[in-house]
């Protein structure tokens, strides 16, 4: 095995390590922790996906930054929302849901070096399965794709970027509580 | 258990203040529901923006029907039934787009709103087989789209309604309208002028559509099932809460409600001047001023002219709106007893300058919908009062609806109004009581007295 094929599946095997670590995280309900993997410039952003036709797929989801979408924020709301969860009576959390977040299909389509030739920022494809368990009988299932900018700060990675496609047009979830 | 019509003096007594369970969990009940509500009274089915061009269409629902909004060539704007006359299958499976005709992907009937090929919209224009197989005896006039009889585009919001015998939508929505309109109309006063941000939140909630009507129709008691995000604080001003104060002055939200049409909502008593200005959006200098400037050109365009500032209201049965932050229109479809869908519209300014409707729509993200840091704690207590509704004992044991009865008055200068202060459940009762009239199977003559006497 060559340098160069040795040097991609090390990466491969850092950045599913960190979305996996990640996933620990928000399952285990460390939100504060989860938040800290965040860069303060984070976009977070979850469209609707709307039914048209197979030529109008650009319209498809709904636009960041410019449409309504499920979530479309940055680091002072997500701070906002993990505040929310740690006072104990956010009635949709309290009593706390069990939630498992199940990631796959861990792609790295891109990756931009630094001057010394590691990677610096990956463009990461995935796919997820969000199982939310909650009181005594009530389960959503969220699936979808993500895409996510992970960015090197001071040797550890973060999220810089995570564009979340629920495979859901009307939602079957009464709300989005959890993160993705 | 029967339901029958006599039966809803018992299941809603506005006089004890007390409301049986059954009307939020029967199956019975829910089905009367479609056919004497939902197929009666004015719905909203969406706006204007969402089909700014001729062809556009979007579609929508009215009770457990889907349905198509379309505007036309010659921009007239119809509400057509979504299933194909001949095996009914749906003509259009697209939430929003642009066609000429809708054409059924089943046997290919396809029909068209073109005022130039056909006389009445949503006409029959394409049969395959027509001269062969049915020997052109098929009466194509005859079996067009179900167009629904009645719509009106209030200041961009579109209403319709499927009984041809119903009073009129401004009849029904009598002075109410002052409050939809302060909801509905740019902020700088100019009538209509708001538009709805691209793309409609759709979400499935298992609770009954009346507990959403019931929330929006003025309940401030429950303000205390938003503590946790009022600590975050999420307002556009920073600090604790969740929105900026709803005036400066003498002048506070209070319960008005209109018991003889079922409408209500938590807004100002209606007056003549504008409340004193007072800075909102301070986190946002460009927001702050924004909304500084349509204060002041509100104030100078309606003079001394008679006004309202609304927050939430509900139009009988299932239409909400918030007036202030974030400015917004909801509908709750019935699902089931116990299930409903929601649908929220946001509204901005149409000509509002993009960072404005920036920070508005970002508000409006972090505060409603399913994600909204408010509003998803609404969907846990509406879920689950329905679910602890449907026990056996539950049943027997009615909704206490009691806080301020025989308490509310007249509100001077508008029509069959009545006020209960600052927190009340009269508008509850002026819903429910309106809820059971219908139900009861009463006739326009008698459900509107005012207008047929």
């Amino acid at each position: 095995m060559d340098d160069t094929a040795l040097k991609a599946l090390l990466l491969h095997r850092e950045v599913e390590d960190f979305l996996l670590m990640e996933a620990d995280l928000l399952d285990d309900r460390r939100f504060a922790d989860w938040l800290a993997l965040c860069t303060d410039d984070i976009r977070y952003w979850m469209p609707m996906a709307r039914n048209v036709q197979f030529n109008k797929t650009a319209q498809e989801y709904t636009r960041e930054q410019m449409d309504t979408c499920w979530i479309d924020e940055g680091k002072e709301t997500l701070t906002q929302r993990v505040k929310q969860l740690a006072t104990g009576i956010h009635w949709a959390e309290e009593p706390q849901s069990r939630v498992s977040h199940l990631i796959t299909n861990i792609r790295i389509t891109e990756v931009t070096p630094d001057a010394a030739g590691n990677a610096a920022e990956v463009q990461v494809r995935s796919r997820f399965l969000v199982y939310r368990n909650r009181l005594h009988d009530e389960v959503d299932i969220y699936v979808g794709k993500r895409r996510d900018t992970l960015r090197k700060l001071d040797g550890a990675w973060k999220i810089a970027r995570r564009e979340i496609f629920l495979d859901q047009n009307v939602l079957l979830a009464k709300n989005i509580t959890t993160f993705f | 258990m029967t339901i029958t019509p006599d039966m809803y003096e018992r299941l809603v007594n506005i006089k004890t203040g007390e409301i049986s369970r059954e009307i939020f969990v029967n199956e019975e009940i829910y089905k009367q529901e479609l056919e004497q509500v939902f197929a009666r009274a004015w719905l909203l089915v969406g706006h204007e923006s969402l089909i700014p061009n001729p062809d556009d269409f979007f579609v929508s629902q009215m009770g457990n029907d889907s349905v198509i909004l379309t505007r036309d060539r010659q921009n007239n704007i119809h509400v057509l039934l979504n299933s194909c006359m001949h095996r009914g299958m749906k003509v259009c499976r697209y939430d929003q787009g642009n066609t000429r005709a809708f054409s059924c992907p089943y046997h290919g009937w396809s029909y068209s709103t073109d005022g130039r090929l056909v006389e009445a919209p949503g006409q029959l224009v394409g049969v395959p087989g027509f001269e062969e197989h049915y020997r052109c005896e098929l009466d194509k006039k005859a079996w067009g789209l179900v167009r629904c009889p009645k719509v009106v585009n209030h200041k961009g919001s579109i209403w319709a309604c499927w009984d041809e015998n119903a009073p009129s939508f401004y009849d029904y929505l009598g002075d109410m309208r002052l409050y939809l309109d302060a909801a509905l109309d740019h902020r700088d006063g100019t009538e209509g002028g708001s538009e709805v941000i691209g793309g409609v939140q759709k979400w499935r909630v298992k609770c009954n559509w009346k507990f959403a009507a019931e929330n929006f129709i003025g309940d401030h008691y429950h303000n205390i099932s938003h503590r946790s995000v009022d600590l975050v604080g999420i307002g556009p001003s920073g600090g604790r809460g969740r929105r900026d104060k709803d005036t400066a002055g003498p002048y506070q939200n209070v319960i008005i409600g209109f018991p003889a049409l079922g409408h209500g909502a938590n807004g100002h008593l209606p007056r003549f001047e504008e409340a004193p200005y007072f800075p909102t959006w301070q986190k946002y200098p460009e927001v702050q001023e924004y909304f500084r400037e349509v204060y002041e050109a509100r104030k100078k365009r309606l003079g001394d002219q008679f006004r309202v500032q609304t927050g939430t209201g509900t139009i009988f049965p299932n239409m909400s709106f918030h007036g202030q932050q974030p400015r917004t229109l909801a509908i709750f479809h019935p699902v089931g007893p116990t299930e409903m869908e929601m649908w929220r519209f946001y509204l901005v300014d149409k000509d509002a300058p993009q960072a404005v409707k920036d920070a508005i729509r970002h508000y409006a993200l972090r505060y409603s919908g399913p994600g909204g840091l408010t509003e998803s704690d609404d969907m846990e207590n509406w879920l689950y009062a329905s679910e602890a509704s449907r026990g056996t004992i539950a049943r027997r044991h009615p909704y206490n609806y009691q806080m301020g009865n025989g308490y509310a008055k007249p509100v001077e200068g508008l029509k069959g109004a009545v006020q209960g202060g600052d927190t009340t459940e009269e508008n509850a009762r002026i819903l429910y009581n309106r809820w059971a009239q219908f139900m009861a199977g009463k006739s326009w003559s008698e459900l509107m007295p005012a207008q047929t006497a």
